[in-house]
């Protein structure tokens, strides 16, 4: 039954529909090979007896022919997403015994689309991180291995660590993200899968625990464009529980793969190709130009001049929300707390015992840049750069349809490296952080491999709510580069 | 200012106070600013919480539409700039009553600018009091400390409740000012419906600046008196505030920028934390809510609906009623005695109605513990009672013997008229005779008189009128008494 696990979400949702095999089976071969696959922890909390259950109702409905778009489809979902009566812990300690009573917007519509939940999947604490090695659950391993050095435990890139491990690893048909600076974008790069970031404003927040609330997006993970694309459908949507949530329709995102690019004029941002840049990541972004071209798209140069404030703006910004996100885990009411003989006490200890080092970095961080007298010099104008970087993207978005970019800057890396200095890792963003200021959709997806053989993602970036057009661009770059399944079959 | 400003005499001169309120009024909405949990005082503590409240993880707040309209209504009734365009910021701070470690409040864009309110003054002259601002920000929670020897309970029912903070500009220069303010404020707030005004349950809270300075200096450091809870005590802590600065400059030292608290048993404030130990606020805008847009007819709808406010009521009531400023002032000052004046004044003598309102009325209300709201005598009794004087059935003084006979019985006037028999007596012959009975058992009284001692006409008068159980019209007697004593 193992080959289950082969399927796309689109064939093992065409499969379940014409009775091939059921729910059950379906989901109990995912539990199968999740057992195998422990040593990379893509799971924080698997919840096996859940997901029969919720087979079992899925198996129900096919009968009936009452089935739901993702009825009977197994996924992970992020651990940053509330789910009523199931441990979510933000992969911290504070939240380790943390079990919400309620259901994260696109959670629930996810299991009232008739999605199976597998587990919750790990990240990086808070989803602070771009290797998800902050996890007080643990690091997660990327299924992937290097040729050069085959022994190596790579990260899957953060994140959503666990998330883009577990749909690599066949161990999920599909997985939730999140995306503040590239947590989507960065490990679907590094694990040879398809994420998306939508518009901000497009899913709901409500009930996905904040890092950064003006950045914070949930997204799909998936093994295919289309799955992607049949995972966003189902998790979108205006939410009146989440004030910024857009009051836009949802268009069907899988209609719009197979529109092709005729005509479409497809931006190159100079700025993305600094001197430094790996030359297979080079080659490859070509590679990817020449294919939307030879589907009939034209490229355009473009000039995104405050590109290399993205960064900065960003480590002031993130952390900025997070110190007043986060004050919320005291002690006091729920999660983690550690005694004290005053209230300040409590406080101190708490959170010097529940939360991790990079955590408290980025806590510490934003309380400095938000403090009198240097809320302006920091803060401030942060915010006014952020407006010029969104204008940046409006001016392109004037000359062409979409951007084509790489993902990150490298293909993944060894668990350990990159550790020593916070802004070597916060390095791995620089692609993707200037799209989440704008809060335009980006979508990455696998376009080759490195010379050691580990998947490189190209990124597409487009104009506010148009996440068909890179749909629809992603597909042609599919179609002509393959998927990227693990090489050397791991499990 | 004017000879009888308010003025603090010192050893060194005389100072000048300088005062600025900050009032919290809770606003009138049946839910939270940005929870659906309900917003009633009095529940069973933590019973109206919603995980929004508790700041659970991933839970988001939502704009109350209608505690917008209620911040709007309140401008427009300060007769206020309204922003079109403001923004909810975050105040970060940590204690255990404030769940999510930040209050919601507004900062350098609230909802409501510059304003007025006119105080009404003891010598019926009115003051405007300029008004700084109104925000929309949420309570916090309610710690308890009496309840267990080691630890604090938490009661989050206020936690989340919409308030308006309503600054006036450094406008006040004495206490009494300051009462009137907040009284005039509450009167407004009434009017319009968007805060109940009630200090002892805290749904109205005031925090008070008070600097000091010699008449015409610049100003000088004012300290802030936090959380005080009634008219009579805001007027208090400012008279101990201002005295302990006084003394403080006169005695060669400085005052510095503080918060302070208010003892009322003591009668003075005391430190509650210096300048450098303030809180680093850390404001910046609530990523969490988009800027509050005011469409323009929304504004126009909610103006459209405002009702008289008690300063133009006061125009009018003198205008059309012949009241002076003072009478027109005390009866608009609540709505609901306003409207109960207008009640018994219309059709009738309107001094004769507001002098029954203001004295017997408001008497009556007073000794029985009643509002105007459910008051012993409704209006249109009261107005029954007053049309008895005019067709002179009754006496003014009768009238008031009826009028405490309806607090007492709930009856109509009329009834107890017919009941108790207390017509007046207009019939001359019977009175004539009354008149006749006195002079003969007086007549050595009688020839006093007609020699000359005039004062003894009201001796005979009162006669009469005992003679009469009172029920004898007293212009009648005046007037047959007149005759027959003339001789």
């Amino acid at each position: 039954m193992t080959q289950l696990t082969d399927l796309t979400l689109a064939h093992a949702r065409l499969g379940l529909r014409n009775k091939h095999f059921s729910a059950v089976e379906l989901t109990q071969a995912y539990l199968d090979a999740m057992a195998k696959a422990k040593p990379l922890n893509a799971y924080i909390t698997e919840t096996p007896e859940l997901a029969l259950a919720q087979a079992k109702a899925a198996d129900a409905r096919l009968a009936k022919s009452e089935a739901g778009a993702l009825e009977g489809l197994p996924i992970a979902i992020k651990d940053l997403f509330c789910t009523a009566g199931v441990r979510t812990t933000a992969g911290s300690k504070i939240l380790g015994s943390f079990v919400p009573p309620y259901e994260s917007t696109v959670s629930a519509k996810l299991k009232a689309a008739g999605a199976v939940m597998l587990g919750k999947a790990n990240l990086d604490e808070f989803a602070m991180g771009s290797a998800n090695i902050t996890s007080h659950f643990g690091p997660v391993e990327n299924p992937w291995k290097s040729k050069r050095d085959p022994q190596a435990r790579l990260v899957p890139g953060g994140s959503s660590g666990g998330s883009a491990a577990a749909v690599a690893a066949k161990i999920a048909l599909a997985a939730t993200g999140t995306d503040t600076g590239g947590s989507i974008r960065q490990p679907a790069s590094f694990c040879g899968i398809v994420g998306i970031k939508p518009t901000y404003g497009r899913c709901s927040r409500y009930g996905i625990v904040a890092f950064a609330s003006s950045l914070d997006q949930a997204g799909p993970m998936a093994r295919t464009v289309e799955d992607a694309a049949l995972m966003l459908v189902a998790m979108a949507g205006h939410d009146p529980l989440d004030s910024t949530s857009a009051p836009q329709p949802v268009p069907d995102f899988a209609a719009a793969i197979n529109r092709g690019v005729q005509g479409l004029k497809v931006g190159v941002p100079k700025e993305y190709r600094p001197d430094g840049l790996d030359p297979a990541i080079a080659r490859l972004w070509d590679q990817g130009l020449e294919w939307l071209v030879a589907a009939g798209a034209k490229v355009v140069p473009v000039s995104l001049p405050h590109t290399s404030y993205a960064l900065a703006t960003y480590y002031i910004v993130a952390p900025a929300e997070a110190s007043s996100n986060l004050a919320r885990y005291d002690g006091v009411r729920f999660g983690l707390r550690v005694g004290g003989e005053t209230l300040d006490d409590l406080y101190r200890k708490t959170r010097a015992e529940g939360f991790g080092t990079e955590v408290r970095r980025r806590i510490l961080i934003g309380t400095y840049v938000l403090s009198a007298g240097y809320y302006d010099a920091y803060y401030a104008k942060a915010q006014k750069v952020r407006a010029l970087i969104a204008k940046d993207f409006r001016q392109a978005f004037d000359q062409v349809d979409c951007l084509l970019t790489p993902t990150a800057p490298s293909a993944a890396f060894a668990i350990g490296a990159n550790s020593d200095d916070p802004i070597t890792m916060y390095l791995n963003d620089v692609f993707t952080v200037p799209t989440s200021l704008a809060g335009l959709p980006g979508l990455s997806l696998p376009a080759g491999l490195s010379a050691d053989g580990l998947p490189l993602g190209l990124q597409l970036i487009g104009r506010p709510f148009d996440e068909e057009t890179l749909f629809a661009a992603a597909q042609v770059i599919e179609n002509a580069a393959g998927l990227f399944p693990v090489a050397g079959g791991r499990p | 200012m004017s000879d009888s400003a308010y003025r603090v005499e010192g050893q060194t001169g005389t100072w000048e106070v300088v005062i600025g309120l900050e009032v919290h009024a809770q606003v009138i909405s049946k839910a939270k600013l940005f929870s659906g949990a309900a917003a009633d005082f009095g529940a069973l503590p933590n019973s109206q919480v919603s995980f929004v409240d508790a700041a659970f993880p991933g839970m988001l707040p939502v704009i109350n539409e209608t505690c917008v309209e209620q911040a709007v209504r309140t401008g427009l009734g300060l007769k206020a700039a309204i922003n079109p365009i403001s923004v909810f910021a975050r105040k970060n701070y940590f204690y255990a009553d404030l769940p999510a470690g930040y209050q919601i409040s507004q900062y350098d864009k609230p909802i409501v600018g510059e304003g007025t309110v006119l105080l009404d003054l003891a010598d019926g002259k009115t003051r405007a009091v300029g008004i700084e601002r109104l925000h929309l920000e949420q309570d916090a929670g309610k710690s308890l400390h009496d309840q267990h020897p080691s630890k604090s309970y938490i009661d989050l029912n206020r936690a989340g409740v919409a308030l308006m903070e309503i600054v006036s500009k450094p406008d006040l220069r004495s206490p009494e000012e300051a009462g009137a303010y907040l009284r005039k404020l509450r009167s407004i707030l009434r009017y319009l419906g968007t805060c109940d005004g009630n200090m002892e349950e805290g749904s109205m809270r005031c925090d008070i600046n008070v600097s000091v300075r010699h008449p015409g200096e610049p100003l000088r450091t004012r300290c802030e008196v936090k959380n005080v809870n009634s008219v009579r005590f805001v007027m208090q802590a400012i008279e101990a505030e201002a005295t302990r600065q006084v003394e403080l400059y006169e005695s060669g030292g400085t005052v510095v920028q503080e918060t302070r608290l208010y003892d009322p048993a003591k009668g003075e404030t005391r430190s509650m934390r210096s300048k450098e130990h303030a809180h680093d606020y850390r404001y910046f805008p609530d990523p969490d809510l988009l800027p509050l847009v005011l469409a323009p007819d929304f504004v126009a709808r909610i103006k459209a609906s405002l009702p008289e406010l008690p300063d133009e009521k006061k125009e009018r009531f003198m205008r059309d009623y012949g009241l002076s400023p003072y009478d027109a002032g005390v009866l608009v000052t609540d709505r609901a005695a306003a409207d109960y004046y207008e009640a018994v004044a219309k059709g009738r003598d309107p001094k004769t109605a507001a002098n029954y309102v203001m004295g017997d009325l408001f008497g009556a209300l007073n000794r029985t513990g009643r509002t105007i709201e459910n008051p012993p005598v409704a209006a249109q009794a009261l107005g029954q009672l007053i049309d008895r004087i005019g067709d002179g059935t009754l006496s003014g003084r009768l009238a008031k013997e009826v009028f405490e006979l309806m607090v007492e019985t709930g009856k109509d006037a009329d009834a107890l008229i017919a009941e108790k028999g207390l017509k007046q007596v207009t019939d001359t012959g019977a009175i004539e005779t009354a008149i006749d009975q006195v002079m003969a058992a007086n007549a050595d009284k009688v020839a006093e008189y007609r020699s000359g001692k005039d004062k003894l006409f009201g001796f005979f008068v009162g006669q009469v009128m005992k003679a009469t159980q009172g029920k004898a019209n007293p212009a009648l007697v005046n007037d047959l008494l007149k005759r027959k004593l003339a001789g």
